[in-house]
């Protein structure tokens, strides 16, 4: 040490050089690699290096091709011009209302990394051009006091004070129109589109949703650069993503993989035939079948070309003695529960699709029924939710049409009496929870 | 951008009254449930367009709305 005075140590004064990127690894979860510990803010910044200025960041995420984690893979450059674009002072909400049953990853980044999340809506925000920031996470939630406690470390550390604000801990009433009504009227489902939400969100405002771990990238992206950030993952997909692995595996959990790493990549080699489909991409995802599937890459334009969507980072894999129509039963019974029932095509034809799904799975010939129930749903809803119940369905007889073929002929599969392999929660009710 | 008349229903406020596809038929049917189902995507032929319209104005629950810019512009959210 030089003779300068002792003081504390204060890492946003360092200079940023002697931050190194991470290069081969986890990015978002670099630090819980490391440490297995949540980062609080000092070892956060001690990893990732102050926080950066926003000049330029909308174009220098735009070049980095970010695509938001939520589920649509929606450009993010794109949104924020968007937002930016309004005339009005814009808001921005920070999506972390996690409502796959089975997804976790969310929690466990807000868990392990919540200032990287801050740092992206304190980015997002300045680049924006306000100071109106929410954090919207489930009602009751174990991030609460987590997250809580992030937020008030940062007091004096941020021109930008961002909110926190607990949700209903419905399905739906994270996707954005529903989010933003909720914020905006107390009643957390969906409206009609368009206005939508970068017109006219929060208060009338130009309003920017981004899930949780699309701002965490934000964070990186305004620190290491567009170049850094797509030197992993595919052309069209840069970066990481989180991804939460269950079913049948060995080793459950999140994990940070790169964009386009293969099914087999996740899971290992199935060689042994133990794993019969996997689930990609939520409940509202889709099944495909392996070994086939074993070399699909896991990104939006690779599950878009088969036909899928990959939704929300996360895989459960069916072993081969369960039933997969009776899973996909089960799962697409609870989705219909989860109807706001606002609109007639989702809260009355998901109904009708679970009653044709349990006939077939009890050997009844219903399949022509169900595939004319499939085409005409999608859609027409709202918000996407029926969509996603149809693609589930729809997978369900390719991913598993030998078994449609069984069944539909009176000869149900053994694995129909089995007990349930992917977990599903018991719905609250239609009316109840939205407030 | 075109001006071509478009049709749309607003899923939260239609209640299945049916009444667009009587006045309508040649670009409404109902599914099964009631609910309109238009064909391609809502848009309206020029020699249709009288008609339309008094299938938007008759509409209980002012659900069925039609619009001269057609498609919500590419490259938005």
């Amino acid at each position: 040490m030089s003779g300068r005075p002792a003081r504390d140590r204060d890492v946003t004064t360092v200079p940023s050089d002697v931050f190194a990127a991470p290069t081969t690894g986890p990015r978002l979860m670099a630090g819980w690699a490391d440490t297995a510990r949540p980062a609080d803010l000092g070892a956060h910044l001690g990893r990732y290096g102050p926080l950066p200025g926003a000049a330029a960041l909308i174009d220098t995420v735009h070049a980095a091709g970010l695509r938001g984690r939520g589920g649509a893979w929606f450009p993010t450059g794109r949104k924020l011009a968007a937002v930016a674009s309004g005339r009005r002072r814009s808001v921005v909400v920070a999506n972390g209302a996690e409502s796959e049953p089975c997804s976790d990853k969310d929690h466990a980044l807000l868990t392990v990394a919540p200032h990287l999340v801050l740092d992206g809506i304190v980015l997002a925000a300045k680049a924006l051009g306000t100071d109106d920031a929410i954090m919207c996470v489930h009602r009751g939630d174990p991030v609460v006091a987590g997250v809580r406690a992030a937020i008030a470390q940062r007091a004096g550390f941020d021109s930008v004070a961002v909110r926190l604000v607990e949700v209903p801990a419905r399905f739906v009433a994270s996707e954005e129109s529903a989010l933003v009504n909720f914020l905006n009227t107390g009643e957390a489902r969906p409206v009609d589109t368009p206005p939508r939400p970068f017109e006219r969100g929060v208060r009338g405002r130009p309003t920017l949703v981004d899930n949780v771990e699309t701002l965490a990238n934000v964070a990186l992206i305004a620190r290491f650069g567009a170049d850094w950030f797509r030197s992993v993952g595919t052309t069209a997909t840069p970066g990481t993503m989180l991804i939460t692995v269950g079913g049948a595996v060995a080793r459950p959990g999140v994990r940070e993989i790169p964009l386009g790493t293969t099914i087999s990549g996740v899971l290992g080699p199935s060689g042994d035939g133990s794993v019969g489909a996997v689930l990609v991409g939520g409940f509202g995802g889709n099944w495909v079948a392996l070994p086939s599937a074993a070399d699909l890459r896991l990104a939006p334009e690779d599950l878009g070309a088969v036909g899928g969507s990959l939704g929300v980072g996360l895989l459960l894999a069916l072993p081969a003695y369960a039933c997969g129509l009776a899973e996909t039963a089960r799962i697409a019974r609870y989705l219909a529960g989860e109807s706001a029932t606002q609109c007639g095509p989702c809260m009355f034809g998901l109904p009708a699709i679970v009653g044709d799904l349990d006939a077939l799975t009890h050997g009844a010939p219903v399949v022509g029924r169900l595939r004319h129930r499939l085409g005409v749903v999608t859609g027409r809803g709202a918000c996407a939710h029926p969509d996603g119940a149809v693609r589930l369905a729809a997978s369900a007889l390719t991913a598993f049409a030998d078994d449609v073929r069984a069944h539909a002929a009176g000869r149900p599969c053994a694995g129909v009496g089995r007990a349930p392999v992917i977990r599903v929660p018991t719905v609250t009710g239609p009316g109840l929870g939205w407030r | 951008m075109t001006d071509t008349q478009r049709l749309r229903v607003n899923p939260i406020a239609c209640r299945a009254h049916g009444l667009c596809a009587e006045l309508l038929p040649e670009l409404i049917d109902l599914d099964e449930w009631g609910y309109p189902l238009l064909a391609a995507g809502g848009a309206v032929p020029a020699p249709l367009s009288d008609q339309a319209k008094a299938a938007v104005a008759a509409c209980p629950t002012l659900a069925l709305r039609l619009r001269t810019t057609p498609n919500y512009p590419q490259g938005v959210p």
